[in-house]
């Protein structure tokens, strides 16, 4: 059998998105996100987006820029708050802005690439939060069940891939990453550089090749501001 | 003698203890290292995914930021994590302490940090996890609001962080603690009397026996 190489170019990137697709993506607050893909989806006007991650970034990083430009009708986060035209947009009804704490998105993520249909946790009882949700107590201690999330698309950033999608995470860039790869139909990584298949060290990698479907090389696109 | 911001990261930082697993928030808490007792060393967590958090020395490294997104060091024996280890340490109790700010506090325990109902929407983000997960939730913050009321209630006002997870209060003025579910008056800032202190706050509280003033080092050594 050979192994396969996943490499893309941005152009060919763009055949896979389309509009009023839901797209999870990594990144907290602009650092791991994968800023070519980014500026891709901006580039080809693709629209009516409903995307999930982390928060939405600032007006000029992370998901920022596709708020500013209108073109999400729906976001999943847990922070909106260093993005002031998120909250301007939510207040003027442009934008559904669904808030979810952290860590629960988080878990709602890998359980969506878990085969899993949701989580019990005990975050948001009390609050706002738990509105419209189903609770359960078992022993004594009283959970919400917050349910999985899954996108069509996945956008992962990572430091180190090799030609069959293995990858490697570089410090704080790693954070929502490793979910974002498992919980998309299909998944392309946006990643500092590609070596041969076999060179990375199988203790070390973090994401397995088997889960991400495209490969794209960060320095291949232009115009990117980083 | 240290005032305001600084007295206040001083009191909240003697409640750690040695070998603590810490997460800051950002703002005032950040401050609390600059004030560890003499022996106590802690582990901090940060929330943009690692353990081992410490002071930036030299040149910035790639891809290495604090949860505030500015750049910091990592200790010998840190790690990275992923999104949902970094929230599963924080609510599986492996978090020792948290010193975070809050808008209101009231003498339910209950806190109120992440929203101004139609002013601010920036969102919870993991704060709510934090609190819920961490075995210690300290509260620093000023005694009062900028228009001068009470931040210390009988009932909070705004949408909660949490329920019922605060154990004690920092503030410029004074220290309380939580005792057997009680807001109880610990310390007083130096100068300020119970009085002062019950005119400013709007909970029921109660007295220890053992209240006394802060004992505030001359110079509280910077490290």
């Amino acid at each position: 059998m050979s192994v396969p190489n996943k490499r893309i170019t941005p152009q060919e990137l763009r055949s896979h998105f389309h509009d009023g697709m839901t797209i999870v993506f990594g990144g907290f607050m602009g650092l791991g996100t994968p800023d070519g893909i980014l500026q891709e989806l901006l580039d080809t006007g693709t629209k009516d987006l409903t995307i999930i991650g982390d928060d939405t970034g600032t007006p000029g990083r992370g998901v920022g820029p596709l708020v500013v430009n209108h073109r999400v009708k729906k976001a999943i986060v847990g922070h909106i708050g260093t993005n002031p035209e998120t909250g301007r947009q939510m207040l003027a009804g442009e934008i559904e802005i669904e808030l979810s704490p952290l860590g629960t998105l988080a878990e709602r993520i890998r359980c969506g690439g878990a085969g899993l249909g949701g989580v019990l946790t005990p975050t948001g009882v009390g609050t706002i939060v738990e509105k419209g949700k189903t609770k359960l107590t078992f022993d004594g201690v009283e959970y919400l069940v917050e349910r999985a999330l899954r996108a069509e698309l996945g956008i992962v950033k990572a430091y180190r891939a090799d030609e069959s999608g293995n990858l490697v995470y570089q410090r704080t860039a790693r954070n929502y990453n490793p979910m974002v790869a498992m919980a998309a139909d299909f998944v392309i990584a946006e990643v500092d550089e590609v070596v041969p298949t076999g060179e990375l060290d199988p203790e070390c990698i973090i994401t397995p090749g088997i889960l991400v479907d495209a490969i794209v090389l960060a320095k291949e696109f232009k115009n990117v501001a980083r | 003698m240290l005032q305001g911001k600084e007295l206040i990261a001083w009191r909240a930082a003697q409640e750690l203890e040695d070998g603590d697993v810490v997460n800051l928030g950002i703002g005032l808490p950040t401050l609390l290292p600059n004030y560890l007792p003499a022996g106590i060393e802690i582990t901090l967590q940060s929330e943009s995914g690692f353990l081992g958090m410490g002071p930036l020395i030299g040149e910035p490294l790639r891809n290495l930021f604090s949860a505030g997104g500015t750049p910091c060091g990592i200790v010998p024996g840190g790690c990275y994590l992923d999104g949902a280890m970094t929230f599963a340490i924080m609510r599986g109790g492996h978090v020792d302490l948290t010193v975070l700010g809050s808008l209101q506090v009231d003498q339910e325990r209950n806190l109120a940090s992440w929203m101004v109902p139609g002013k601010l929407v920036p969102g919870m983000g993991g704060a709510m996890d934090l609190v819920v997960g961490a075995r210690k939730v300290i509260v620093t913050m000023e005694h009062l609001t900028k228009e001068g009321e009470p931040r210390i209630l009988k009932r909070c006002t705004m949408p909660l962080t949490a329920a019922a997870k605060v154990g004690a209060i920092v503030t410029e003025l004074a220290f309380f603690r939580f005792i057997d579910g009680v807001l109880t008056l610990m310390e007083t800032a130096p100068g300020i009397s119970v009085q002062q202190i019950r005119a400013k706050t709007e909970a029921d509280f109660a007295v220890s026996p053992d209240c006394h003033e802060m004992r505030v080092p001359v110079a509280a050594a910077v490290q």
